[in-house]
């Protein structure tokens, strides 16, 4: 058996980008933002991006030094010129392959964050959701292995299923999702929607009260279905 | 160790305060070292129907904010051994209690106190959370009526995010459920809620139901704790929910039996 092993892994890593090569300048500056929130830099493991400045005349040792008085700790360097490469090196730090775009030059301006897919996840309740509670699965399917009781609210992006009796409101697809359907054991709901399509009690068909049904949409219209029929 | 009790419902009118103080009795009766705490600072009661109105000289507010002892302010009742009670302010509002200026009186008290019920205002405001939050078990009163069912279950939600075992992620507060004013003949004819439906909304074991009884009234003009009548039907279901609270399970009364139940419905 090997002791060891070596292995790629893709890492977040959180990039300093400069974009001045003045010591005092980025000292400054650099004050200024860590101070917003110390602990979050506390340790933490940084890349300097050298892409902008690599033309200029730049203390890399400072730099360096100045980040680890307030607990980051720099371990590469990327898109220096060799001479910046060559500084690095005997600072103990790594380089790391250049990044074919140039950096934006203002991070202070917000970034669009592209939408990253996020797996839906499902959320599982098991004791009673109460009257006055409100419980929320906004990215994917509610299930309550107990009853809803009135005056609760439940919302899911996806389907919702309750295994005990529904007394309170449920709506499930709230992002706008016609696909999602509402499964449930016992039919007392003071509101149920779908996508924004709703009934409520008083326009629950009194044959499929106290029933198991399904709710889903059908042609936009809101549809009550016995499990059971 | 000392237990933290408190008397919540939600809605006002469904019997707090004389389950509070039947309740204190009852175990102050089976010799524990018990004090009741009135919650209800600006409309204060608890000491009215423990008939210590004309005692009270220094308050729960008082303590809290140092301007008398807790010994000052504790009232001993004169007809039960090892029973105390510490009256509400009538003359503040509720913004007196603190969570600090609470903590410490409970703290204190847990010294001396075995049990400490703590009588709580209505609503879902800061009373009623100052008298929750540091409990340790839960009596819900409940009537058998719709909109007292629900408020109840607001506050069993509450009970269970609102409160210090649940902040501090301390495991949960045991909550019973004590049905109050309850009338069978009324349930059998459908008016009121029977004792199965409200069971299966609100979810939480039943320390007993309490019987509406013109004696409670009674009592309360009395000031006597309806656990010290002896004739008092509604006095002995309370000394049920006593034994059931400390584990005992009582005799089921001969009022339960078949008989008796359709005798009742002939009336």
């Amino acid at each position: 058996m090997s002791a060891l092993e070596f292995k790629g892994n893709l890492l977040t890593l959180m990039v300093l980008h400069l974009f001045e090569s003045d010591t005092e300048i980025i000292a400054e500056q650099l004050a200024e933002k860590i101070s917003k929130a110390p602990s979050f830099f506390q340790h933490a493991p940084i890349v300097i991006d050298l892409q902008a400045v690599r033309k200029n005349k730049l203390d890399l040792a400072e730099i360096v030094s100045l980040l680890r008085t307030y607990g980051l700790i720099p371990v590469a360097v990327r898109g220096g010129s060799p001479l910046q490469d060559e500084i690095a090196f005997n600072l103990n730090l790594g380089r790391l392959a250049d990044v074919k775009k140039p950096p934006q030059k203002n991070l202070l301006e917000p970034k669009k964050s592209a939408k990253a897919p996020i797996s839906p996840t499902t959320k599982i309740i098991t004791k009673p959701v109460r009257s006055g509670q409100q419980v929320a699965a906004l990215n994917g399917d509610l299930i309550v292995l107990s009853g809803v009781s009135q005056g609760a609210e439940i919302l899911a992006s996806r389907h919702i299923h309750i295994y005990g009796p529904l007394r309170g409101r449920a709506l499930a697809g709230i992002n706008g999702d016609n696909e999602a359907r509402i499964f449930c054991q016992d039919l007392k709901a003071e509101l149920l929607s779908i996508a924004g399509h709703y009934k409520v009690n008083e326009d629950i068909p009194a044959d499929l009260m106290d029933q198991q049904v399904q709710i889903y949409l059908d042609e936009e219209s809101l549809t009550i279905q016995s499990l059971l029929g | 160790m000392a237990k933290i009790i408190v008397v919540t419902s939600g809605k006002g009118g469904v019997g707090k305060t004389t389950t509070s103080a039947a309740f204190a009795t009852g175990l102050a009766l089976r010799g524990y070292q018990t004090v009741v705490i009135d919650f209800d600072v600006g409309l204060r009661n608890l000491d009215l129907v423990m008939g210590c109105e004309r005692r009270v000289v220094y308050d729960f507010v008082n303590v809290i904010n140092g301007e008398g002892s807790l010994n000052q302010a504790l009232i001993k009742d004169r007809r039960v051994e090892n029973l105390y009670v510490l009256p509400a302010s009538q003359t503040r509002d509720k913004d007196a209690l603190t969570l600090k200026g609470v903590a410490r009186v409970l703290e204190a008290l847990k010294k001396r106190f075995e049990y400490i019920v703590c009588d709580s205002p209505a609503g879902i405001e800061h009373g009623a959370i100052m008298a929750m939050y540091f409990a340790d078990e839960a009596l819900v009163v409940t009537n058998p009526e719709v909109s007292s069912v629900r408020d109840s279950d607001r506050i069993i939600g509450m009970l269970a995010s609102k409160t210090r075992r649940a902040v501090q992620n301390m495991p949960p507060i045991k909550e019973y459920l004590l049905l109050t004013r309850y009338i069978d003949k009324r349930v059998d004819r459908g008016d009121m809620l029977s004792s199965k439906d409200v069971g299966e909304i609100l979810a939480i074991p039943m320390l007993g139901i309490i019987p509406e009884s013109p004696t409670v009234l009674q009592a309360s003009n009395a000031g006597i704790p309806i656990t010290l009548d002896n004739n008092s039907e509604a006095g002995v279901a309370y000394l049920e929910v006593v034994a059931r609270f400390l584990g005992e399970e009582p005799p089921k009364r001969p009022k339960k039996s078949i008989f008796k139940w359709f005798s009742s419905t002939k009336n």
